[in-house]
């Protein structure tokens, strides 16, 4: 019951992104999104993803898409509107998108697939919680892509500071 | 015991999701809202390996990919606002198709 109260509030609020063309408030509706999808993470059985979830997202990209409004808009303008373009493409294509989706959803039907009934879910149910098990895979079966992940968010810190930096003044 | 939320509803959601981010990025025209719908359809692949990670609980791939999906994305975020704030600075819009008219 919970996750249909989340899901309707992140199809709401996504949808309301879309359809405010205030830069702001699509930023929030964003905000609200986010959340529950984390929510969504939760009831899941998947705490570690919800809560890297509300750090990184809600902590660090909607901050950061926030101050990019800000930064490359000026409010008391016409700027803060972002105009719309291509709406009945748009629609077009992504009713066919969801109505295509949403067809192969039910055709499939993932529920009878063997090894999804096969499967035990009520381990992760019986354990408190997922960060034990997420550490130790990390450190032996996903060491490499750790690692290299490592160096991707170093090398974006440095290009995105190199990028943003004034080159007339320095 | 929490009753099972059924493994195609999480999967429509996610079309649904998916489908706004699709929405705005055909639509919108300033860059930064164009950054939200590619973080929509992030967050949808993530909803996606996760609800299938719970049927695999022993080795849990799910979830360690969607880990790894929300680091590239934030690596990308920071990137692409940079890249938004300099184009910004210098053609004085972040319209895309203002831009796109006058270097053409």
């Amino acid at each position: 019951m919970l996750f249909y109260i989340f899901a309707a509030v992140a199809v709401l609020s996504g949808a309301y992104m879309v359809l405010t063309r205030n830069l702001l408030y699509a930023g929030f509706s964003l905000l609200l999104t986010l959340l529950s999808v984390a929510a969504i993470y939760v009831l899941l059985f998947a705490d570690f993803v919800a809560v890297t979830q509300l750090m990184v997202y809600v902590g660090g990209v909607l901050v950061l898409i926030l101050f990019g409004i800000m930064l490359s808009s000026r409010v008391h303008d016409k700027s803060v509107m972002s105009e719309n373009v291509n709406v009945g493409w748009g629609i077009t294509i992504s009713m066919l998108t969801l109505i295509g989706l949403s067809y192969t959803i039910w055709k499939v039907g993932f529920s009878s697939l063997p090894w999804i009934q096969q499967a035990d879910t009520n381990v992760l149910a019986g354990q408190k919680s997922t960060v034990q098990m997420i550490g130790i895979k990390l450190m032996t079966d996903f060491v490499l892509p750790f690692e290299i992940a490592s160096l991707l968010l170093l090398i974006a810190l440095i290009g995105a500071a190199y990028i943003a930096t004034d080159k007339q003044k320095v | 015991m929490l009753t099972q939320i059924p493994l195609e509803h999480i999967l429509l959601l996610s079309a649904a999701l998916f489908t706004i981010g699709v929405l705005a990025v055909i639509t919108k025209r300033h860059a930064v809202v164009v950054l939200m719908g590619i973080e929509l359809i992030f967050n949808a692949a993530n909803l996606n390996l996760v609800a299938f990670s719970r049927h695999d609980p022993q080795l849990m791939q799910g979830q360690l990919f969607s880990l790894f999906v929300i680091l590239v994305a934030a690596a990308e975020a920071a990137v692409a606002l940079a890249i938004v704030l300099r184009v910004y600075q210098h053609f004085k819009t972040a319209n895309l198709n203002q831009i796109v008219s006058r270097e053409g």
